[in-house]
């Protein structure tokens, strides 16, 4: 079962949480303070930017004389729609901008180049998926709905295609984006239910259709004899941007180390504790500025967990600080390069298309859901008193790792995991209260 | 020939029906373009927005040039021009979408970028509503604590380009013009009275006018020269210039003997709150509250302790008293507004609205945010009080 206790799990009190949350809530306190010029001139050469680099990379697709050229445009389009999607879109959405107090730069009415509504993806995105992140049936992004990603989720024979439908998610990532908020079901539900979900699909429709008929209808028609080329170029641009997305998303979410939490955890939920569900839940990728740049910031996941709606371009010194927080509390801060965080994921979502009976790992004790059960040992951290540092969840991670690498993982297999015998076993923090 | 008649209708009908359709589907993504210029132009509009989606072409065009865009009004200042010490004329040159035909006496809200942020302040017009005219002007005086207004007088650059707020307000000159009447202003409420005397000067038609304006010094007082030659030239405008550091307050016990006829005049009285208390009241001891029309500054509350204050919800017409510990979202609830909400923990923007007037603070960090921003309900708590477009 997932965590079930965040505290707990991270081997911290109450009075370590509160101030871990005095801590993180004075780099807020920071940021907010420092945001000004420097930062609202960041975000506008942003968007003059990606304007001028699409429109530039939509001139080449219908003027290129050359397949390279072509090719360039097609690079350059996906690129244009990449930053529109995550550096502004997703980031503006959020409200990070809102500070500006600028109408054409805000929440309220900014809408994007893909196919959700940005409306409707406010909704579950800054709201469910923000709120609850990670909460077992709460968070629509575990699985995005129709994947299993946890062991907590009970194995079903449609995960068998899993691997496919993760690669078709890739591919049309925009689309299922934008059916996410749109619970269809509810269209048998009540009076309210129906309308709701009516009024939605109309929205999406609108949308979809002025997409469609943008980039697949009107621009190819007006780029004359060459209309072939440009439906080709801008339905691959489409794709590369899908694709880039997928991928950024993934890379925040499921990598191992990113925790799943059980809803009793949420139940008076502090604003520490809260801040701590952030951090565990969610994964960064090592990036240099450019990387960055290309993924809305969002190689900083964990900062902009915690930071939802601090300017984007702040992420980088903030992850500075939120690191030195996770050395002092001794918690991990999962991150890694790109490729290892993507492999990692795929690992999980291959793995877990298949039944339970050929998973050796258990729900408390897996590289992608671990819970308080996982620990044999007393969970509370202890400050050594020789070098003055706590050891914490990090350690007792790191413990727990090298204790399986040393009996080989043949014997955790064997039925040895702490909850593999279901409730027989004691859950350590039981005994240590 | 009956027959091929009604058929030739029924085309006809198709044909301004389909029109119709083409038109409205060209015109449809622009539909939401807060300021409507000519219908041709947005239909325009709305058509290149087709290739545009869903941005407008005016989010391209204004990277061009800033007052290319009908997404919001714009204007650039071209000339800041001092009146005394501590107050300064903006001419500002409007971008698209600007209705000139406001009337004399109404006001403009102006947004200026300060530190990266855009602050909006209402000021009068001055200017007068000419045809042909294509810039407006507002006079500024600067506030002690008014951050904005210190910050325009202090040394706003022509150049820089300024968001704007349609005119608006009933404080403004009557068409027809009545024949007598009587002008009552101190310190900067004399700007929205000289846009009026400018109009009517333009117009050569000045009727019957008494005007007492207080200011504490004469260097101190706005237009002074323009005021008194305005005086000299038309008969009918008599001026009472009242010097309060000299001369003390003007009394309103007075007005029997500078205005001996002020019960049959129409007043128009704009100034500090103590100035328009007194003018209530003795209009109406009189019995002449209708022939008394007022204008109030908004006070600059920004930098003061929140500490609740009366929240009005302005479409749904309630309105509540609150604490500094409710937030406004709670108010509003507790009310019977319909109010959007999300997290409730500030994080998701679900619960955005525009504060229409008055001041609110953030309650996790204390920041006042001024009218004319969009804030938070579900964080943020009134700061005296504030009224809410919900
Ligand atoms: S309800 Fe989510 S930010 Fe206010």
């Amino acid at each position: 079962m997932a965590i079930t206790d965040v505290g707990v799990y991270a081997h911290l009190t109450a009075d370590d949480i509160e101030s871990l949350r005095i801590e993180l809530d004075g780099i807020r306190d920071d940021v907010e303070r420092a945001r000004g010029v420097r930062d609202a001139r960041y975000v506008r050469r942003t968007i003059v930017g990606q304007r001028v680099l699409e429109v530039a990379a939509r001139a080449a697709i219908v003027g290129a004389r050359t397949r390279p050229g072509l090719y360039l445009g097609v690079l350059g389009l996906g690129v244009a729609k990449s930053i529109e999607n995550m550096e502004l879109g997703h980031n503006v959405s959020h409200g990070q901008w809102d500070w500006m107090n600028e109408p054409e730069i805000h929440s309220t009415t900014w809408e994007w180049d893909m196919a959700c509504v940005s409306a409707q993806w406010k909704h579950y995105h800054n709201y469910l998926h923000h709120k609850y992140t990670n909460v077992l049936g709460m968070d629509d992004d575990i699985g995005f709905g129709i994947m299993r990603v946890s062991r907590d989720q009970p194995w079903r024979p449609i995960y068998l295609i899993q691997p496919v439908q993760n690669f078709l998610l890739a591919l049309g990532f925009e689309w299922g984006i934008g059916l996410h908020d749109i619970k269809l079901g509810k269209l048998r539900g009540t009076e309210e239910e129906r309308a709701h979900t009516r009024s939605q699909l109309r929205a999406f429709g609108r949308k979809i259709r002025r997409q469609v008929v943008k980039d697949y209808v009107l621009l190819p028609a007006l780029s004359g004899s060459r209309w072939r080329s440009t439906l080709a170029a801008n339905a691959s641009a489409n794709v590369l941007r899908n694709l880039w997305a997928y991928l950024v998303i993934f890379c925040g979410h499921f990598p191992d180390g990113a925790e799943k939490f059980h809803p009793d955890d949420i139940a008076d939920e502090t604003r520490g504790e809260w801040y701590l569900r952030q951090m565990l839940g969610t994964a960064n990728f090592d990036a240099g500025p450019a990387l960055a740049f290309m993924s809305g910031n969002l190689c900083y996941q964990i900062e902009h967990h915690l930071y939802p709606d601090l300017p984007s371009n702040r992420y980088a010194e903030i992850a500075e600080r939120v690191r030195a927080v996770c050395d002092k509390y001794d918690l991990p801060y999962t991150t890694g390069p790109l490729a290892k965080q993507y492999l990692l994921t795929l690992r999980t979502i291959v793995k877990l298309s298949l039944p339970d009976r050929y998973l050796r790992d258990t729900a408390d004790d897996a590289p992608e859901t671990g819970s308080e059960r996982r620990f044999t040992a007393p969970t509370v951290s202890t400050i050594s008193p020789l070098t003055g540092r706590r050891r914490g969840l990090r350690t007792a991670l790191r413990d727990l790792r090298s204790a399986r690498r040393r009996t080989g993982r043949a014997a955790a297999g064997g039925g040895t995991a702490p909850a593999a015998a279901g409730g027989a076993v004691d859950p350590a923090y039981a005994r240590t209260a | 020939m009956t027959d091929s008649g009604t058929r030739g209708r029924a085309v006809g009908f198709d044909l301004g029906h389909r029109v119709a359709q083409v038109r409205q589907w060209l015109e449809e993504p622009a539909k939401d373009v807060a300021t409507t210029g000519s219908p041709r132009r947005n239909m325009l509009r709305g058509a290149v927005a087709r290739v545009t989606t869903p941005l407008l072409p005016d989010d391209y065009l204004h990277l061009v040039n800033p007052l290319w865009s009908a997404r919001e009004l714009r204007g650039q200042i071209v000339e800041v021009r001092p009146e005394t010490a501590d107050s300064a004329t903006l001419v500002i040159k409007p971008g698209w979408g600007f209705r000139f035909d406001y009337r004399p006496g109404q006001y403009i809200g102006i947004g200026l970028l300060v530190d990266g942020r855009w602050h909006w302040r209402s000021y009068s017009l001055t200017s007068s509503p000419v045809v042909g005219a294509r810039l407006i002007t507002i006079t500024v005086k600067a506030m002690p604590e008014g951050f904005l207004s210190s910050h325009i007088v202090g040394g706003v650059e022509p150049g820089t380009v300024v968001r704007l707020a349609a005119p608006q307000g009933n404080f403004a000159l009557p068409e027809p013009l009545p024949d007598r009447m009587l002008f009552l202003t101190a310190g900067s409420g004399v700007t929205p009275i000289m846009s009026m005397l400018r109009t009517m000067d333009r117009r050569g038609r000045v009727p019957d006018i008494v005007h007492i304006h207080s200011a504490p010094t004469e260097d101190s007082a706005m237009f002074r020269g323009e005021l008194a030659a305005l005086a000299d030239e038309h008969e009918g405008l008599r001026l009472h210039l009242q010097l309060t550091r000299s001369m003390g307050q003007f009394d309103l016990a007075r007005l029997d003997e500078l205005c001996p006829d002020w019960r049959e005049r129409q007043v128009w009285a704009c100034g500090p709150a103590g100035m328009l208390a007194a003018a209530e009241e003795r209009w109406r001891a009189a019995g002449l509250e209708d022939h008394l029309h007022l204008e109030r500054f908004a006070v600059d509350r920004t930098g003061q302790d929140g500490d609740g204050g009366t929240v009005t919800f302005a479409r749904s017409g309630r309105s509540l008293e609150i604490d500094g510990a409710t937030t406004l979202l709670e108010a509003g609830e507790k009310s019977g507004v319909q109010m959007p909400f999300g997290c409730r923990m500030g994080i998701c923007q679900t619960c955005v609205v525009p504060l229409e007037a008055g001041a609110v603070r953030d309650l996790r960090n204390g920041k006042v945010h001024e009218e004319g921003s969009r804030i938070q309900t579900c964080i943020s708590t009134a700061a005296g009080d504030c009224t809410l477009d919900l």
